[in-house]
């Protein structure tokens, strides 16, 4: 759909609907006949299933052709398969059965402790580690995801030199020169560039290395990372602190542009923390409510009770005004609108009656000055020490002034450096655009990038060496609150690389250390004993730490971080910055000026995830848009310049330009437009190359969270590829919401909303369980539509990935998908998200269609798919009201690359071409509980059973288990009040079930009556 | 216009027709026949290893149990080959020269797997597990077959899945008790449908939920 709709109309027809008021998309509320007819088939019109025009007669021999083989082909034997036993067997492995390794992920420098699973040797899929305090046994998607790239057949894998393949030894011979050279002029011209750096044992050789080079330099870079937050406390304490909320305690929450439920090193705690808050059992409701002023439409956005667009630059009024309100002393002043007024006060009064146990946070791309003023805000609140606290940061970080990217460039510039190490990091793609770091690099003598791509950096630099991934090399890393986890391969390096312990221990020590001794000699000489383990004991603390994934006792300790008063802070702010905020824009278009924001993409981050198909195929929420960036405007801005969905805007900030497609995002900020970074790589490999539009050269650093552009129309279109209407259901009722007040009038709403017919009303008996009835509940006032759960899935199940042409077509594969729906105006909607899966009907319409019975009921309630019966005649997918079925239209699964293929599921059949697929409920994981429970001679117990989703996810939202079972967790979320069946009147009688939605809504804001009334 | 076929093509096409039909039925016969004859299914068809192991010899001549070997048996789907070290565990001392046994000693010196050609291979949509097998009362011999008279490998059932499903629809007619698993000699008594039927009550097996789908197919 070019969507060639007027923002005008849509308004109106949204003014004059009555009732039910969710929407998924401005398409469907403008409700064109083009709209409508690519709704009415299953797949749009423009997918055509057979590319080429074809006469009778062409097809004719076609098919006679296809028979003939396919005749042929089922005569030829089964080919002998090998079997290769072990050599020397480890005593611990039984063949066959899968291990399980804790180890820990790093995202930005920080770890999220993961359980990797490994069969025979190979790792095949990533969760989350129960022990680990920013994990709690979630994972979020690029944890998930990481392991992609472990067996992607993109990754570098011989050492370069000027692009030519060369050899490790002739580089470390060449390197080991340059660093005599060093040695002489006591490492004046030797510079380290990394990212963020908590693992305590790298921080350990980098100080030794600096020790042995006086004058060397060690520069830090992160496109997207922490740095304002940790400026932030410097402004409000004297020194940096990282600041740990508490949500669990905090009744009320006020998030200012912060997305702390999908971002940031400890998000999944958070989510975790929140939901749990969210959780209600019974017909009373005593859930926190949440505040949020934002940017752009975020995770957290979309399950605030009041969420307020405010475009980026205008958060710092809001904190200005909530401090001023809240009486912190010297607030620097601000102006807002009345409405904006009124909101902020209604605001401060609910923070204000709930002092101690409320919190306010600040988000990533704000600036210091608002992080700083938050902070004051938490203790004028009295929030620190009981929802607030602070721990001294986990990043090794000396000299943060000095060790900035500009000061390294400021070196280059002036000669000044020889020999310049780049490990890990992609600084010539994501570097601020003023540096033009590709140019700088060339004038450095030796310049080593370590990256496990051969990416822009890799290519623009003299020399490239291939990095281990983090599941084949040894090493170490914190998470935010400080505890370290030891990061343990599962499997040995695939190609001759070398990971960062490794390289570093080359340059101080000239020998080939490997990561283990190295990783191994840290902990046992230099720090076992501030872990709090015995001398001498070694090898217990080591085996410990190992087995667990967290070593013992490495939290931070905490700090007490005193707000040292806002005069710092409104220096800051009156300093000649870009954040500082004016008098709203002017808007007067065309080509006139309108604020632009940056911030990383949702699903492939600042970047570094471009060459992810999982990641990239992955809608991203709210967008839903997948294998592309887009510039999001609001309604109200696509209409005063007339841009409408898809079509190309030039966007010009400081004289660097871009074209890129523009996308109407309802409940954006009216007054800004949001770009995501990540995308328009070169080199990233060949699923991240040419997708989407680079804009890291509109970033600059004095502008790097938001910065003021100019917006020009060109006429031309791209098409993106967005899942938003896909499988749409047609106006049904089928997210289902209501206030607190609502719902304690009225537990039952949700029930009351449709006539669901009894079984007694059915003409066809029941099905009979007496053993197992499996079951799903998923609570949609916990989920936040974070994704985790489609990652989770598509590792377990070995989904393919399709591509931007298919999901174009709407064919992309996953068996979890997350709706999207907008309820409310088109400025500022609420909007709620919905996991769909296979309900796994009892009266499965799916099932009496199929003419081979490749669909079919199984004794325990699974409506089961056999792959080896199904001729695909896709009639099942057809008859689904929920859309959920997945049809390989193509060879999507890869089974091509041989590295692809270790990644899979052994339990899971890999589905070739002509296939219907959809969710199994895990059913590999029943299995597998079924025979040790049945082994054990007693049955499976409530918990033996976790789904993929259900293990992912961090807002413990889906349950699964027994219905047979008036005891199990399922069971008893079904009981609840809140419990609706999605289509149920249609009498499919779904064994998953939803519980409604509950929103909390501030009196004082007049949203009470907001709900399900519409 | 001029008849284009002369009258005596009726009998021509008469004969084409019928001809036609049992050509179809013929090769359907012999498909069907290729499908389940020993040359598709390897059935009765030793196979060549590596190093030509007997299990004659070591079951029945040296009288070591199944488990010795494939250790995993009743703890994992696979059943497990046994590592080289297991081999030398003896043949380090015993036959420790002779020549059939060398791969096994190169095996052994050079860390390199031995490469055994697999003997029962079902298809990968199919998923097998050994353990609750074993472990519910089907013994070794009932669907291997007496390996103890076996000087070479071979299958001795089809594994088709009406082979399966036979078992599965009633494993009355095949378990056996527990300590006979591994026993090569059991043979069902004249009333083992009684017999079968109370293992199949004492180990719990649930027969209606053995033909779902989801089973063996995931």
């Amino acid at each position: 759909m070019s969507g060639k709709l007027s923002i005008e109309d849509i308004r109106e027809k949204l003014a004059g609907r009555t009732g039910e008021q969710y929407w998924r998309s401005l398409d469907e509320l403008a409700d064109t006949e083009e709209f409508r007819s690519a709704m009415q088939n299953e797949f749009p019109t423009d997918a055509p299933v057979w590319e080429d025009p074809v006469s009778r007669r062409r097809f004719l021999h076609l098919m006679g052709a296809s028979i003939a083989l396919a005749g042929l082909s089922s005569c030829v034997k089964q080919p002998d398969e090998k079997i290769l036993p072990y050599v020397k067997q480890p005593e611990y492995l039984i063949p066959g059965k899968p291990l399980t390794f804790a180890s820990a992920f790093t995202m930005s420098g920080f770890a999220t402790g993961v359980l990797v699973t490994s069969h025979m040797g190979r790792p095949t899929k990533i969760q989350g580690n129960p022990d680990h305090p920013a994990s709690l046994g979630a994972a979020d998607t690029f944890s998930m995801a990481s392991i992609l790239h472990l067996y992607d057949p993109d990754r570098s894998q011989v050492v370069r030199r000027n692009g030519e393949i060369t050899t490790l030894d002739k580089f470390l011979a060449q390197l080991s020169g340059a660093l005599d050279a060093q040695k002489a002029l006591g490492g004046s011209g030797l510079r380290i560039l990394t990212g963020t750096v908590t693992s305590p044992t790298l921080a350990w050789q980098i100080e030794s290395l600096l020790k042995e080079y006086p004058k060397a330099k060690w520069h830090r870079y992160e496109p997207a990372g922490i740095a304002n937050e940790r400026e932030g406390s410097r402004l409000a304490f004297g020194e940096a602190a990282q600041a740990i909320y508490n949500f669990e305690k905090a009744d009320v929450v006020f998030s200012l542009d912060a997305d702390f439920i999908a971002e940031g090193p400890a998000h999944l705690k958070y989510a975790r923390e929140f939901s749990e808050r969210r959780r209600v059992r019974g017909a009373k409701a005593n859930i926190n409510r949440l505040y949020c002023a934002e940017s752009f439409p975020t995770v957290t956005g979309s399950v605030a009770d009041h969420r307020l667009p405010v475009r980026a630059s205008r958060i710092t009024d809001f904190a200005n005004r909530l401090a001023a309100v809240l009486g912190v002393d010297g607030a620097p002043s601000s102006q807002l609108s009345d409405g904006e007024e009124a909101w902020i006060t209604a605001v401060a009064d609910d923070l204000k009656a709930h002092r101690g146990a409320s919190v306010v946070i600040a988000g990533a791309y704000q600036p210091p000055s608002v992080h700083a003023l938050v902070h004051g805000i938490n203790e004028a609140l009295g929030n620190v020490g009981t929802t607030v606290s602070f721990v001294r940061p986990a990043e090794f970080d000396p000299d943060p002034a000095g060790s900035s990217m500009t000061a390294l460039i400021e070196d280059i510039a002036k000669g000044q450096v020889d020999l310049l190490v780049i490990a890990g990091g992609n600084p010539v793609y994501d570097a601020p655009a003023e540096l033009q770091f590709a140019d700088a690099i060339e004038k450095v003598g030796m310049s080593v990038s370590l990256n496990i791509y051969n990416d822009e950096t890799a290519n623009a630099c003299g020399w490239h060496v291939p990095e281990s991934h983090y599941l084949e090399a040894w090493g170490d890393a914190r998470a935010f609150d400080g505890t370290a986890s030891i990061v343990q391969p599962l499997i040995a390096p695939l190609y001759n690389t070398m990971s960062v312990y490794e390289l570093l221990a080359e340059m101080t020590l000239r020998s080939g250390k490997k990561g283990y001794e190295i990783v191994r000699e840290y902990w046992k000489d230099h720090s076992m004993k501030s872990a709090g383990a015995a001398d001498g004991d070694f090898e217990s603390f080591w085996n410990r730490s190992l087995n667990d994934g967290v070593v013992p006792g490495t939290a931070s300790p905490a700090m007490a971080a005193r707000f040292r008063g806002t005069e710092v802070i409104v220096a800051a702010w009156k300093a000649p910055d870009a954040w500082k905020s004016g008098s709203p824009v002017r808007i007067s278009f065309p080509g006139s000026e309108v604020e632009v924001m940056f911030r990383a993409d949702p699903t492939i981050g600042d970047g570094r995830f471009a060459n992810n198909g999982w990641l990239q195929e992955l809608p991203k929420p709210i967008t839903k848009l997948t294998w592309d960036n887009a510039a999001f405007v609001s309604p109200s801005l696509a209409d005063s310049i007339g841009v409408h969905d898809e079509e190309i805007v030039l966007i010009e900030v400081n004289g660097a330009r871009c074209l890129i497609p523009a996308l109407i995002l309802p409940g954006h900020p009216p007054d800004s437009i949001t770009l995501h970074l990540g995308y328009g790589r070169s080199h990233a490999g060949r699923v991240g190359n040419g997708a989407g539009v680079n804009i890291y050269p509109l970033r600059f650093s004095t502008t790097a969270s938001w910065a003021t552009a100019s917006i020009v129309r060109t006429g031309q279109y791209s098409k993106l590829a967005r899942t938003q209407d896909h499988h749409s259901m047609e106006g049904r009722p089928i997210v289902r919401s209501a206030t607190v007040t609502e719902f304690e009038t009225d537990p039952k709403f949700a029930r009351e909303m449709s006539h669901v017919p009894t079984k007694a009303e059915s003409l066809y008996p029941g099905h009979e369980y007496d053993g197992y009835k499996w079951g799903m509940s998923i609570d949609l006032n916990s989920c936040t539509g974070c994704n985790a759960c489609v990652i989770a899935c598509q590792s377990e199940n070995n989904i393919p990935v399709a591509g931007k042409d298919q999901v174009l077509n709407g064919r992309e594969m996953h068996w979890i998908r997350i709706d999207r729906y907008y309820s409310g105006d088109l400025d500022n909607p609420d909007i709620h998200s919905q996991p769909v899966a296979c309900m796994h009907c009892e009266n499965a319409p799916c099932e009496p269609v199929c003419p081979v019975s490749a669909t079919s009921h199984d004794s325990e309630g699974l409506n089961v798919m056999v792959y080896n019966r199904c001729v695909g005649t896709r009639y099942c997918s057809n008859n689904c009201p929920y859309k959920v079925r997945r049809f390989n239209f193509l060879q999507y699964s890869d089974v091509e690359h041989p590295t692809v293929q270790m990644m899979q599921n052994p339990d899971v059949t890999v589905r070739n071409r002509g296939v219907m697929e959809k969710c199994t409920y895990c059913v590999q994981r029943i299995s597998a509980a079924r025979i040790d429970a049945k082994k054990e001679d007693r049955s499976i117990r409530d918990g033996d059973v976790v789904t993929a989703c259900q293990s992912a996810c961090p807002a413990q939202a889906i349950v699964f288990g027994d219905l047979n079972d008036p005891l199990s967790e399922v069971s008893k979320a079904k009981s609840q009040p809140r419990d609706y069946g999605l289509l149920a009147e249609l009498n499919t009688s779904p064994r998953t079930s939803y519980l409604a939605r509950l929103t909390n809504p501030n009196p004082a804001l007049g949203g009470a009556e907001k709900g399900r009334e519409g | 216009m001029a008849q284009i076929f002369h009258p005596s093509m009726k009998v021509v096409s008469r004969a084409s027709i019928i001809l036609a039909v049992i050509v179809v039925l013929v090769l359907g016969v012999i498909g069907g026949a290729m499908y389940r004859s020993g040359y598709t299914t390897n059935v009765g068809n030793p196979r060549e290893q590596i190093v030509p192991f007997s299990h004659e010899h070591h079951v029945n001549g040296l009288g070591i149990s199944c488990g010795y070997c494939h250790t995993s048996v009743e703890k994992s789907a696979f059943a497990g080959i046994p590592p080289t070290h297991t081999c030398m565990t003896c043949h380090s001392q015993i036959w420790n020269t002779a020549p059939i046994l060398e791969p096994v000693r190169e095996s052994y010196r050079t860390g390199k797997p031995l490469e055994w050609i697999r003997v029962h291979d079902l298809p990968d949509f199919a998923y097998f597990n050994h353990s609750i097998h074993v472990n519910k009362g089907v013994g070794c011999q009932t669907c291997h077959g007496r390996v103890d008279k076996m000087p070479l490998t071979w299958s001795v059932n089809t594994l088709h899945m009406s082979w399966c499903l036979d078992c599965h629809r009633a494993p009355e007619k095949y378990v056996r008790p527990k300590s006979e698993i591994y026993s090569m000699t059991w043979t069902p008594g004249p009333d083992q449908l009684a017999e079968g039927k109370k293992i199949v009550d004492e180990n719990h097996i649930k027969t209606k939920q053995l033909s779902d789908c989801s089973v063996c197919h995931r």
